[in-house]
């Protein structure tokens, strides 16, 4: 799928959420055009609670306008010198603008409860997949542990089928400072943070793009810790992941490459797996070709942007934490070559 | 009633010398001076704060724009935050209860003058010190000290292996520093109050400015001490190696979190108690009746400041705590909703029946009411948590807090520079500048904040220093940048209006409202020591009673 | 204002002292941010991943807390003898709650150097330690405090400055010193007893 493909909402059945759609163009991060379960749950209170709200907004402040014209000063009427009648209060009247929004809030809140409950303890099915994320400063990692995948910034779970959800579990944790797990279209944001393991669940359902980003300031780069879920149908997902578990390509015309890749301090950081680089401290390169994007999805993966990415990393994304490696013009080709194979 | 007299200046006759003058102010205990030197402090670093937020507008104009660095730009949020909140907000309101409490309650200054000094100085120096981290400190990538870690100071982002150079520590001791400040001149707003005030005024007769300063005051006790320890917390783990907030030794991330919004939370009632003060003295003269359900205001702001207390995690509602956590404080911060609701009910029934003078400082109140409206709103909107699972941390949030300190906070502080000006100065403020000043501001704030409502629903992540061009958050972007602009300018049109009102304003006389309270009974400025006689008060609005002697509030109490 | 007052002028006007109401706003604050601190001991408690552990190393300081505990009825004995203007006794009185606060002190220097150089025990130690020095710090700051400003009002007593006119500032400095005594009970309860 060409990076950047915007999904736009199919079917949206309630009227409210038809006006939404009219006032705010489909986004492709839009709150209110939802594609999973919890969005969908979300997007319905959030039509009940804006309802209620913008109620409450028109007759009070309806009311307010009233008075102030009603009320206001004319130096022309014939009492305008005369203070008006001092009321000081009414106990009937303060009782029953108590008694009203304690009602109104009663409401909300038994709404809101309940789709707390549904979405944070739903029971967990049997074909659930679990994927564990590990929030970076920053990029994201995915492990696949019953397929034995790692892999980096772009996540692919398979759509999910109305009449069988199949949700994606995801258990997040932090390496280092707090980050925030968002991809608005399919559900509601989860925080990722150090020493603690939090969990959420998305299912799409359709497949297609789903962008998102970090959502938890989390230090220089925040800003371009972006996320992108592919939810592809159940054959194209087995397809997928059959292809990730394999150990990387080897394609002899970049031996060179893969010789300066081996060579480098490279292999202290990153994995690919099936030769000698296991580092863990960057993300894994197994299949990086394979992805549309790379810096965590802010620069779309072209060979130009690869090697100048690799020639010096600040200058694409200040901050990021690969250094630069100081290669020369001709080993500098080389890598990127060799890297551009490991699709 | 006192004939009109020319208003004292504020300084002592020109022949005095300017050193003996600067000495004058800077070792004063005065209550009147001190409040005006918070005042004048914070109007600075309005003006600071509001640079750096235009410079951040400016480079979020379009997608990927690179007028600013990623680092100065976080450097700015961070900054413009703290500022705002700790340099700006807290003086002010402080200020304004410095000056008026005493005079208020018919005595002759604070219960505790010293103290009263030394808060200010304190506070004064710990503003200092945060900007001086621009030019002093290592900063990691070499730009400059200033602290960029956000004005929550996430832990562990503010760790010494995140936060290698110096700019946390400007930024923790900066605030520990206010906070100190803070927790003396609450001290004495308390103290004042209940110690020190004229003959007659029970506590159910203190003009409900003095009830809500003492509130939020008893607030700032149990609110700023969390902060205090919190960061006297993170010092010993960035000093002496500590491990409080340290996850690699099984610390909590989330315990600062916790730390943090308990103070965070009812920070921002500390801030808007003082700010319903303003409007429950304000809306009632310019509707000309009196406070509609005086008991029940009192009630409602005690109701206010003892639930604030419990839902400070609606902060974290996306941290991952149990649906049972959550639901509690869903129920909690929806609770609150209603005695602030109440209040804007009640200051409804007080325009009602009465007649309404639109002068400068009810235009500011009439915005406040509206502005503040849709404010709680917009909050009871995010206290259903799985909307704010959606929104948290988007702009959508940015735009409900600006709504409610620029829309409320400020409006209503506009508010009571135009309604106090003239007894602290003496001459009245211009009213030509102040409609221009009015319009410009109003019209300003809603084209920066209401699009920013719709470009958090489209997903916009706050404090990024840029956004990706397929997005589509352009256009908004534009058109809050320029409105940012707008008020620019309107702010510009009232600190015109403060400095040249000063010199060339109407005499104002005692009482140019024609109000009810006390500190409109002595001249305008008034003398150093307030009342030539103490003062003896048999209901709420003593001045009422003198100016309508067939019609008493004595007999309706 | 007006002469026919609500209350007539030969009846008395009373407020709150503003010391004792001044003191007591400290208190509250500080309260606060001893509570802050509590929290933080009782979640880490048990959590701790190396290290000596309270049971392993903490001894109950019993002399030492009688001591303080006695420090309280000392300096209220003291503001009862300056209310009766009796100077030596509220020297004598002071003296002995200087006195009492300053061997708690000791014993708790003495006990942190055992800690430190025989249990290997310090702040950055782990959890255990990190919120054992911070929260017993915390108390001994308070309590360094008290001692100077006890030592100001004994200084001034033995000079002879301190007289009847005084006791309300006495007392109110007696308000601060028992506001440090239960701090005291709060945090030898948690640590010492619940906290092992």
């Amino acid at each position: 799928m060409p990076p950047g493909t915007i999904i736009s909402s199919t079917s949206s059945p309630h009227m409210l959420s038809a006006f939404a759609g009219f006032v705010l163009p489909p986004g492709s991060t839009s709150i209110f055009n939802p594609a999973g379960t919890p969005a969908h749950s979300i997007f319905s209170l959030s039509m009940l609670v804006l309802s209620i709200t913008g109620g409450v907004f028109v007759v009070v402040g309806g009311l307010l306008l009233y008075a102030l014209l009603r009320y206001r000063h004319r130096a022309k009427d014939p009492d305008s010198n005369e203070e008006p009648q001092q009321i000081y209060g009414s106990t009937q009247i303060e009782l029953s603008w108590t008694v009203i929004p304690i009602l109104i809030v009663v409401l909300l809140f038994l709404a809101t409860a309940r789709i707390i409950f549904a979405t944070q303890d739903a029971p967990k099915p049997q074909n659930a997949l679990d994927v564990t994320v590990v929030g970076h400063q920053f990029w994201w990692e995915f492990r696949y542990p019953k397929f034995g995948v790692v892999t980096a910034n772009e996540l692919h779970i398979p759509a999910s089928d109305p009449q069988a959800r199949t949700p994606v579990y995801l258990s997040m944790i932090s390496a280092d400072t707090d980050h925030s797990f968002w991809v608005p279209r399919l559900a509601g944001k989860t925080d990722v943070i150090p020493n603690r393991v939090n969990t959420m669940w998305i299912d799409a359902d359709a497949p297609g793009l789903y962008l998102g980003q970090c959502a938890q300031y989390c230090g220089l780069e925040h800003a371009k810790m972006l996320l992108r879920v592919y939810a592809q149908t159940p054959t194209d997902f087995a397809a997928w992941v059959a292809h990730q578990q394999q150990p990387a390509l080897e394609d002899p015309s970049v031996a060179d490459g893969r010789a300066v890749f081996e060579h480098t301090a490279c292999i202290s950081c990153h994995t690919v797996r099936g030769t000698v680089a296991t580092g863990t401290f960057g993300p894994d390169l197994t299949h990086f070709a394979s992805r549309d994007t790379f810096a965590s999805g802010s620069v779309p993966l072209t060979r130009q942007s690869l090697h100048e990415f690799i020639a010096d990393p600040g200058s694409v994304k200040p901050g990021v934490l690969m250094p630069p490696m100081h290669l020369n013009d001709h080993d500098l080709d080389l890598v990127t070559d060799y890297l551009m194979t490991l699709k | 009633m006192a004939t009109q007299t020319a208003p004292l200046p504020l300084t002592e006759p020109s022949r005095r010398h300017a050193t003996a003058v600067l000495h004058d102010w800077i070792t004063t205990v005065d209550h009147k001076k001190i409040g005006l030197m918070y005042i004048g402090y914070a109007l600075l670093f309005l003006v600071i704060g509001g640079v750096e937020a235009l410079l951040m507008r400016i480079q979020l104009i379009r997608p990927e724009n690179h007028f600013l660095s990623p680092l100065v730009f976080n450097q700015l949020f961070t900054m413009h935050g703290t500022t705002m909140v700790f340099f700006v907000a807290m003086p002010v309101l402080f200020g304004f209860g410095n000056y008026l409490i005493p005079l208020m309650i018919g005595a002759r200054d604070m219960a505790f003058p010293r103290l009263n000094a030394f808060s200010f100085w304190i506070s004064a120096f710990a503003g200092f010190l945060l900007y001086f981290s621009y030019i002093g400190g290592s900063g990691l990538y070499g730009g400059g000290g200033a602290p960029d870690v956000g004005w929550w100071a996430y832990a562990p982002l503010t760790s010494k292996v995140f936060s290698p150079g110096h700019s946390s520590d400007y930024w923790t001791l900066s605030v520990l520093l206010s906070g100190i400040g803070s927790i003396g001149t609450a001290l004495n707003i308390v103290a004042t109050a209940l110690s020190m005030r004229c003959r007659g005024m029970t506590l159910y007769r203190m003009p409900l400015l003095v009830w809500l300063y003492t509130v939020m005051s008893g607030m700032v006790f149990v609110t700023i001490s969390p902060l205090t320890a919190a960061q006297i917390m993170l010092l010993l783990d960035r000093y002496l190696g500590s491990h409080f907030f340290d996850t690699q030794a099984g610390g909590s991330a989330v315990l600062w979190m916790h730390y943090f919004w308990i103070f965070g939370h009812p920070e921002v009632y500390v801030l808007i108690l003082p700010v319903f003060a303003f409007m429950n003295e304000i809306i009632p003269v310019f509707s000309r009746k009196a406070i509609f359900g005086y008991p029940a205001m009192v009630a409602a702001s005690v109701g206010i400041g003892f639930i604030s207390l419990s839902v400070w995690a609606h902060h974290m509602f996306t941290i991952g705590m149990t649906s049972a956590g959550n639901t509690f404080f869903v129920l909690a911060t929806m609770a609150v909703g209603v005695p602030t609701g109440i209040k804007i009910f009640n200051w409804l029934a007080t325009i009602w029946g009465g007649k309404v003078h639109f002068a400068p400082p009810m235009l500011f109140a009439v915005g406040f009411l509206f502005q503040f409206l849709a404010a709680g709103l917009t909050g009871i909107m995010l206290s259903v948590a799985p909307f704010d699972w959606q929104l948290n941390n988007s702009y959508f949030v940015v735009a409900h807090f600006h709504y409610v300190i620029v829309g409320g906070i400020l409006f209503s502080l506009f508010a009571a520079f135009y309604y106090w000006y003239p007894k602290m100065s003496g001459r009245m403020l211009n009213t030509k500048l102040a409609h221009w000043h009015f319009w410009l501001f109003l019209v300003g704030f809603h084209v920066t904040f209401d699009p920013m409502h719709f470009v958090g629903l489209d997903g916009m992540v706050r404090r990024t220093f840029t956004y990706p061009v397929d997005r589509g958050w352009g256009p908004l972007n534009v058109i809050i940048s320029i409105g940012a602009l707008i008020q620019a300018i309107a702010t510009l049109v009232f600190v015109y209006n403060l400095v040249h009102s000063y010199f060339k304003g109407a005499l104002a006389g005692p009482d140019p409202w024609d109000a009810w309270t006390l500190e409109w009974s002595v001249p305008s400025p008034p003398p150093t020591y307030n009342f030539a006689a103490a003062p003896t008060v048999e209901s709420r609005r003593p001045l009422w009673d003198l100016k309508h002697p067939e019609d008493p509030d004595t007999l309706y109490e | 204002m007006s002469d026919a007052a609500a209350i007539p002028q030969n009846e008395t006007w009373i407020l709150p002292s503003r010391g004792i109401v001044g003191m007591a706003c400290l208190i509250t604050a500080e309260s606060a941010i001893f509570l802050i601190f509590v929290v933080a001991y009782l979640y880490y408690s048990g959590k701790s991943l190396t290290g000596p552990s309270p049971r392993e190393v903490l001894e109950l300081p019993i002399f030492t807390s009688i001591c303080l505990f006695s420090s309280s009825a000392t300096i209220h004995f003291a503001t009862s003898a300056l209310h009766r203007a009796a100077r030596g006794a509220t020297s004598l009185c002071l003296a002995a709650t200087v006195l009492l606060g300053a061997i708690f002190l000791g014993g708790t220097a003495n006990e942190w150097y055992h800690l430190m150089v025989y249990d290997h025990l310090t702040i950055q130690t782990n959890l255990f330690g990190t919120t054992f020095y911070s929260l017993v710090g915390l108390h001994a700051s308070h309590v360094i405090v008290g001692l100077i400003l006890l030592s100001l009002a004994l200084v001034f007593s033995l000079s002879g400055s301190l007289t009847r006119e005084h006791t309300s500032r006495l007392e109110v400095l007696a308000l601060y010193w028992h506001f440090v005594d239960a701090v005291w009970i709060v945090v030898f309860t948690v640590v010492y007893i619940v906290g092992r």
